[in-house]
């Protein structure tokens, strides 16, 4: 089992925390992870991307150009990102502020709207959750046990009450996913 | 089991120093390594093992706080990227000269001047080769993942004071920013001043009644002396060549055609050798974990037996000169780079060792 | 009084102290570094803190300090002798730390390393040698040549135009927070020198009260540099140095008012 994702949208997002959390659940699951970062002046703001590998054996590189899902949370990212699913692959979008929806038809396309999943949890800042929930509906590749695991690794004892915030933002998320 | 945590390669750097025992951490903040800093001043590890850090004014002064720390036979430390480890030169030079143990981090932008802040191998003949004046190496080590950070740190300490000798770290912004799963080995305790005064009689601790005083410096006037001393030197790196070097390799054994890749672009070289063996091409990879010194026996063995061999550098082409050498002629030697910050696919350095090869 | 009588314990006015080395030193007469050094031993000596001291020396003449006090010293590259003491002093904090500098390796080159660690408030002590001019690399231009001062980088002497004017580092830095004493002296008469020791003195003692940096500057001559008798240096010294540089004490943070 190899998984390359690219989660991409803006600096704000929780693009990169969520990679993290991604990974860490991985880790749990006792797979193979890198985490690879753009870095720079895009971190102030503008777009910000991360390259996710999970797998069961020992990564090689961790520069790929085609993915195996693509996670765009903005225009840019999508216009920028959609040509590299790899064909058959998967890609998931937030539709706020989407005027050009993606077009590919040699792909999976699924939707989730993020912004409207976290109003309903209650708290904007589990956006990314919700979408995290969505590709881990589409690519099941992380049991529930573990997600748990590496939610509570990635968020410190003393916000304990923040992890069932993300759990249900992430349970949302998956019941809020469409395939196109 | 050990534990293991996400981290990036910068942050294993600095996790490791702390559970390795560092006494003193001095730098300056520059992309892409910040983050080495910024973890040790959040852990604040003066509360735990003690372990002094130093924000200094300037690379210069980062180099020179290790040369003071180092000189009392401290295990000390600084991290930059390149344009400050150009300042640093000068240091790394005294350093050198004066035999003092230290661990300096290169992670790896593009150059020349201030370059991008996109990762980079453009700083090997830099740092293999002296970078700063007179007649020296540093030992020195290319981490290819964030373990490796982790693991480098308490080797390069280990070889630092073995050979009293500063030890370059030599990564890039891609295994600095990198997060991986790194494992937490058992924790080393900082030196007493009783160890230091064993493992490192010639440090500036003090003068005591019992021996002569120590003077730590680089300077010697005398043609004959200096000369000496040069030739102490180059014998010494001369022991480091004989006993120091390290490498690895993937699918070497039976291997037709060898790519040479330190650092990230030996990860990215060892997913082309994968493409390449499903083709039935024989590849194989050599990853020197040394740079100094050099794999050049281990070269010139393979070259014996390879139809060719192709470095893959993130510079214009930097170690292939090394490569050469080691092979010196017996096969030929092929080169591939990118530069700015790009980074090669495997697809498209397969392409480039196809076209080298004359292959289909 | 024969010579065997002089040398009696009883008979002893003074001596050398027991931590100057028996090396001859390398610096030409009637410099003011031999001066310097001597009484940084006796204070080091009177002090007992010979086994917690360590020395630094700079890039210039008084490279060679290590050759004369009998301490673990540590040789800087040019100018970076306080970024050599922070680190020290911050691993052992413990010790007695000094650096020994002259005008162009700490008004000059070292300028950053100095000023930051004033500023740091780094609990060293710093002995500054001003006599306005490079010794070792043959008489040039320092940070601190006076106006008119003609040396070998200024030849027809020292143009603002061309050279721009003198550095008076010591009230600068008494500026900062992080400096406790900060006093100028020099070594040119035996009473002056006697003020220099207790500044230092003073100096040594305060490095270890937490309280800051303590930064001793000499106004010395070079009267090889200066092309001068050693007299004629020490009279040039009192009529053009001490205008510009007038002694006594800048700051002294214990001071009661």
């Amino acid at each position: 089992m190899k998984e390359e994702i690219i989660i991409a949208g803006f600096g704000g997002q929780g693009v990169l925390s969520m990679g993290k959390i991604l990974a860490y659940c991985a880790i749990m699951q006792d797979m193979e992870v890198t985490w690879m970062p753009s870095y720079g002046p895009e971190m102030r703001g503008g777009t910000a991307n991360v390259c996710v590998i999970i797998s069961d054996k020992k990564i090689s590189s961790p520069i790929v150009t085609k993915y195996d899902t693509v996670i765009a949370l903005n225009q840019q990212s999508l216009d920028k990102f959609e040509a590299s699913v790899k064909p058959g692959g998967l890609l998931i979008y937030d539709p706020n502020g989407i005027n050009n929806p993606p077009t590919r038809t040699d792909i999976k396309i699924c939707r989730i709207d993020a912004i409207n999943v976290a109003a309903q949890v209650g708290n904007s800042k589990v956006y990314n959750m919700a979408v995290m929930g969505a590709f881990l509906k589409m690519k099941p590749i992380i049991s529930f046990e573990n997600i748990d695991k590496g939610l509570a690794k990635c968020i410190p004892a003393r916000y304990a009450d923040l992890i069932s915030l993300n759990k249900a933002a992430i349970e949302e998320g998956m019941n809020a996913v469409e395939e196109i | 089991m050990a534990e293991k945590i996400l981290m990036k390669g910068n942050e294993a750097i600095a996790i490791s120093a702390i559970r390795n025992g560092a006494d003193g951490y001095f730098g300056y903040p520059i992309t892409p390594q910040s983050e080495v800093m910024e973890t040790l001043m959040k852990e604040r590890p003066w509360l735990t093992t003690g372990m002094v850090v130093l924000q200094a004014e300037s690379e210069t002064s980062s180099i020179n706080m290790v040369y003071g720390g180092a000189c009392c036979g401290k295990k000390v430390m600084t991290s930059s990227s390149s344009p400050g480890i150009s300042l640093m030169c000068e240091g790394i030079s005294y350093l050198a000269g004066a035999e003092l143990p230290c661990v300096v981090v290169n992670c790896q932008r593009g150059g020349p001047g201030l370059g991008t802040i996109q990762a980079s191998q453009s700083d090997y003949n830099q740092c293999v080769k002296g970078g700063g004046h007179g007649d020296y190496n540093a030992i020195v080590l290319a981490p290819a993942s964030a373990q490796d950070m982790y693991d480098h740190v308490d080797l390069g300490f280990d070889l630092a004071f073995k050979y009293r000798t500063p030890v370059i770290i030599l990564a890039d912004g891609i295994i600095g920013q990198m997060m991986e799963k790194v494992e937490l080995r058992e924790e080393k305790p900082r030196m007493t001043a009783e160890q230091i005064r064993e493992i490192a009689p010639w440090a500036t601790t003090g003068k005591p009644k019992d021996r002569q005083y120590n003077v730590i410096t680089s300077l010697a006037m005398e043609s004959d002396v200096h000369e000496k001393f040069n030739q102490k030197l180059g014998a010494k790196y001369a022991q480091i060549r004989e006993n120091e070097v390290r490498y690895e390799t993937y699918m070497a054994d039976d291997a037709e055609y060898i790519f040479v890749a330190f650092g990230c672009s030996s990860r990215i070289c060892e997913a082309v050798v994968d493409i390449l063996r499903e083709e039935g091409i024989k590849a194989g990879l050599l990853r020197p974990v040394t740079l100094f010194p050099f794999p050049t026996v281990k070269l010139a063995e393979l070259s014996e037996k390879v139809k060719s061999m192709m470095s893959i550098e993130l510079n214009m082409g930097q170690m292939v000169d090394d490569v050469r050498l080691a092979v010196n002629g017996k096969c030929p030697v092929g080169f591939y780079g990118r530069q700015g910050g790009n980074i090669f696919t495997p697809e498209e350095i397969v392409a480039e060792f196809k076209k080298f090869n004359n292959l289909k | 009084m024969n010579i065997e009588d002089i040398k009696k314990p009883e008979n002893i006015v003074y001596k050398k102290s027991a931590l100057l080395t028996d090396t001859p030193m390398h610096y030409c007469p009637g410099c003011s570094h031999g001066t310097v050094h001597k009484l940084v031993a006796e204070v080091i000596e009177e002090m007992g803190i010979q086994e917690e001291t360590i020395a630094i020396s700079p890039v210039g003449c008084s490279v060679f300090a290590y050759n004369y006090i009998d301490v673990d010293w540590q040789q800087a590259a040019h100018g970076r002798a306080p970024a050599l003491a922070t680190a020290t002093k911050r691993l052992m904090p413990e010790k007695y730390v000094f650096t020994y500098q002259g005008d162009g390796d700490l008004a000059s080159i070292g300028t950053a390393e100095i000023i930051h660690a004033c500023s740091r408030g780094e609990n060293i002590v710093v002995i500054f040698i001003n006599n306005g001019i490079y010794g070792m690399t043959g008489g040039q231009m320092a940070p601190t040549t006076l106006l008119g001062m003609k040396t070998a980088t200024t030849p027809y002497g020292r143009d603002a135009k061309l050279n721009g004017f003198p550095l008076v580092l010591a009230p600068m830095i008494a500026q900062l927070d992080g400096t406790a004493f900060i006093t100028r002296q020099a070594v040119h008469t035996a009473a002056a020198a006697r003020k220099a020791k207790a500044a230092i003195k003073k100096a040594f003692e305060y490095s270890q009260k937490g309280i800051g940096l303590s930064f001793v500057e000499i106004v010395s001559t070079c009267n090889s540099g200066w092309k001068m008798s050693p007299v004629a240096a020490n009279k040039w010294m009192v009529e053009n140095m001490f205008p510009k540089y007038p002694l006594g004490d800048i700051k002294d943070v214990l001071k009661q008012e």
